[in-house]
């Protein structure tokens, strides 16, 4: 099942073709295609979003040929520790629980705050039922408050059951939820935001800290010299930069 | 894909919708129809490959044989399909791994199964990591094949199993006394003879493959549920050129309809063929035929 | 902790009742075979539920198809067509977005959109119409010689229905009513895979099976106690209509009566 590699339809695309010739390595980057604009399906089919210029930007300092497959979300760690694709990309928060199965870069995005959208401000945040995407923190977050969980296999989903009413609001990254918030007049920001996890990073094997090292040492040089925080106000507006 | 289609911003009523359904991510789903027709074109014929084993297995004088044959017919009647399909895959998938491990790395110190972990060394990963995407592509869709086949098998072995029954027994009677032995009995008067009496099975069997083929979808295979999921979903302006609300009632309404046209013309199809098979055949309706044509 | 305190938590988890939250590591064998045991409810409550209020509809659609009248025998033909000629999932699927339509219209279909009543609608409808195809089949295989009996005895319209009628439909369908029966509770695994959301984590058997199996990354514990129970289900179920298999047949000499053979002719 989740095993399996999901098939993807891209194409490989090397991060910069003159590099490509220059150096056999090919890194397989997991992401999900679902949670814009971290990384979303185009409307050519292809991944797109800050991960993905993110991505090619760091393979291309890494000297790496880069291929991008898209993978579910409820399987995406237990398919990067059996080598269906060599990094997970994929707007995941750094944390304790994922840090002893999996390896993290440093973070490229400063810890993100989750935020609630609901269709009124009136809605019982304690209480009442909220959505989250399976196997968040923003889940387990929920599980351990009062509030009743509804849980589902897509980011997408979460929001047309707020939309349907199925639930009372949603808990996802402010920036997922932002531009919900800005284009939808019934869609609003409520309660406080919540502050969960240790910022976004890549996902490694444990047994690859090869390759952790080239993506670290890309991570610093795009923070060094300001790229990382365009690439953040370009695509994550209202997010802190470093 | 049409040049007018530069800013669908402007565009409003055909015009757009034409443009809309020739992006490539429309593209890619008209292709996943192509998927699922592949995995039905492999699948058929590799199942019908297992059910006959099986059904041979069930009629074996060797007794484990026999054995085997039947408890592998009999279990699709306990177990919901879906359980092989989600187990299938991955236990084939960490067996070759396991095999190939114990091939190419003898010396590897630690257990294969970790806690959580299966652990293999990296020479034993299939596909290997290093591999292009259309090897791990192709590598998903094999395994997916093979558990539908194995699920299948187990159905079709049923129905041949009953089939082989069916053959009236005179006419093995027949050829033994033309001196055939069992092995040439079997061949040539039991196999030419079983499918008309398997035909019935067979279709009712491809019916229910065509309905399943949307849990490929659980086996990870990008299929039309999808990208029917996906195109479906409401987008919004900022990542997409063409801003829609929810929309996935009306793709599965595509689906719907697509798979009520699939099954309608199987239908067709089989009624044709079994009218031919009938030909000549000690049937009613071989007999049927024969009186319709004096 | 102990199997039995595993048992106080879990066993009824699928309907909300003990711990609220799920293992999450150092994952049992007891924690697996309870919690997937605990849904298995959910899929007996759906096959049983399914199957009872299936029978009448079934019936009336079974008439309806061999109705003279074309009002009567059309919507009946259709709706024999769609269920019977789309993939479940795909039913499910769309069930669940069109309940979420009808909610906008009216609050009456707010509990629609759960699992527990939307699923349930689906997979009654689905078996109805299998069901009905079967039951039809029946009804034309009645023998004339018991109907033109029914007349000497000055028996018609509804008694003729309920006294021979219907009894001999029964008797003749019981048989490919028992497989709709066991592969309408194997089609109920279907049920959280397909649109309809699990409700603070209570799904099915399946459902905990898929859990674990992702959380371990080992298929060969879950997948087959799920195996496990739904063989003890199937028969259960044999059982059950078996014996009305025998009550159906008892005015019947012995060899004459039909046995039982249970043959995977109807699925999904």
């Amino acid at each position: 099942m989740k095993k399996l590699l999901l098939a993807t339809a891209l194409t490989a695309i090397s991060a910069s073709a003159a590099f490509a010739a220059g150096h056999g390595t090919t890194i397989r980057m997991g992401t999900e295609g679902a949670y814009p604009p971290y990384n979303f399906l185009n409307d050519a089919g292809e991944v797109d979003g800050f991960e993905r210029e993110l991505g090619d930007e760091l393979c291309a300092r890494a000297e790496l040929t880069c291929e991008w497959v898209t993978n579910e979300w409820d399987s995406i760690i237990p398919n990067l520790v059996s080598g269906n694709y060599d990094t997970i990309i994929a707007g995941m928060s750094i944390t304790d629980e994922r840090d002893e199965v999996i390896d993290f870069t440093q973070n490229y995005t400063q810890p993100d705050p989750s935020a609630f959208l609901a269709m009124s401000d009136s809605v019982d945040l304690e209480g009442g039922v909220i959505a989250a995407q399976t196997g968040t923190i923003q889940a387990s977050f929920i599980a351990s408050t009062g509030a009743t969980l509804l849980e589902f296999a897509t980011p997408d989903e979460t929001i047309a059951a707020v939309r349907n009413g199925e639930v009372d609001a949603v808990l996802a990254d402010k920036g997922f939820l932002e531009p919900f918030d800005a284009e939808n007049a019934d869609l609003m920001f409520v309660g406080d935001d919540v502050l969960l996890g240790g910022g976004i990073g890549m996902g490694i094997r444990e047994s690859d800290p090869e390759l952790k090292a080239k993506f670290d040492a890309a991570i610093q040089s795009m923070k060094d010299d300001g790229t990382l925080n365009a690439l953040i106000e370009k695509w994550l507006p209202g997010s802190a930069t470093f | 894909m049409f040049s007018y289609c530069t800013d669908p911003s402007t565009l409003s009523g055909l015009t757009w919708l034409s443009c809309y359904l020739t992006t490539g991510k429309h593209i890619a789903f008209y292709a996943s129809f192509g998927t699922v027709m592949l995995l039905l074109a492999i699948t058929a014929p590799a199942a019908l490959t297992f059910g006959f084993l099986g059904a041979m297995a069930a009629r074996s004088h060797i007794a484990p044989l026999r054995w085997i044959g039947k408890i592998y017919t009999a279990m699709v009647r306990g177990i919901p399909d879906i359980a092989f399909f989600l187990f299938v895959p991955i236990a084939l998938d960490q067996g070759l791994e396991y095999l190939r491990h114990r091939w190419k790395c003898p010396d590897w110190g630690e257990a294969v199964r970790q806690g959580n972990d299966f652990v293999v060394c990296a020479e034993a990963k299939l596909p290997l990591s290093t591999a292009p995407q259309w090897v791990h592509e192709g590598y998903g869709f094999t395994l997916a094949v093979l558990a539908f086949a194995f699920v299948f098998g187990a159905f079709a072995a049923n129905v041949l199993y009953g089939a082989m029954q069916a053959v009236p027994k005179a006419q093995i009677e027949t050829a033994a006394a033309y001196g055939m032995t069992q092995r040439q009995s079997f061949w040539r008067i039991l196999v030419p003879q079983m499918w008309v009496y398997a035909l019935p099975g067979l279709s009712n069997l491809w019916q229910i493959l065509v309905k399943a083929t949307p849990l490929l979808f659980l086996l990870g295979i990008e299929d039309i549920v999808y990208w029917a999921r996906e195109l479906g979903g409401s987008k919004t302006a900022r990542f997409s050129d063409y801003p829609h609300g929810d929309w996935r009632m009306w793709y599965f309404l595509g689906l719907l309809v697509f798979y009520l046209l699939l099954t309608w013309l199987s239908e067709k199809g089989f009624s044709r063929l079994m009218t031919r098979l009938s030909h000549g055949q000690a049937t009613m309706a071989g007999e049927a035929q024969r009186k319709a044509a004096a | 902790m102990s199997c039995t305190e595993t048992i106080q938590d879990y066993a009824l988890r699928s309907i909300g009742f003990g711990e609220r939250l799920l293992p999450r590591s150092d994952f049992t064998l007891c924690e697996q075979f309870v919690l997937i045991g605990s849904g298995l409810i959910w899929n007996v409550y759906f096959g049983a539920f399914a199957l009872i209020f299936g029978f009448f509809l079934a019936t009336a659609v079974a008439l309806g198809k061999a109705s003279p009248n074309a009002a009567l025998r059309k919507p009946a033909e259709w709706f024999i067509f769609v269920f019977r000629g789309s993939p479940l999932f795909i039913q499910f699927f769309l069930a669940y977005f069109f309940f979420i339509q009808l909610k906008a219209l009216s609050s009456f279909f707010d509990p629609f959109t759960s699992a527990w009543l939307g699923a349930l609608v689906v997979l009654f409808l689905n078996t109805s119409a299998y069901a009905g195809e079967i039951f039809y089949g029946a009804l034309r295989s009645v023998p004339k010689g018991d109907l033109e009996a029914a007349d000497a005895y000055g028996l018609s319209g509804w008694t003729k229905f309920r006294r021979v009628t219907w009894p001999t439909m029964l008797r003749l369908a019981w048989p490919s009513y028992t497989n709709e029966a066991i592969f309408l509770f194997h089609a109920t695994t279907l049920v959280f895979f397909a649109g309809f959301p699990a409700f603070q984590q209570r799904g099915d058997a399946l459902y905990y099976a898929q859990y674990f199996a992702d959380k371990t990354f080992n298929p060969f514990i879950p997948y087959p106690i799920v195996a496990f129970y739904f063989i003890l289900l199937t028969l259960s179920v044999i059982a059950v209509f078996g014996t009305i298999n025998r009550r159906l047949n008892r005015h019947l000499v012995a060899v004459d009566r039909p046995k039982l053979r249970v043959r995977p002719n109807l699925l999904r």
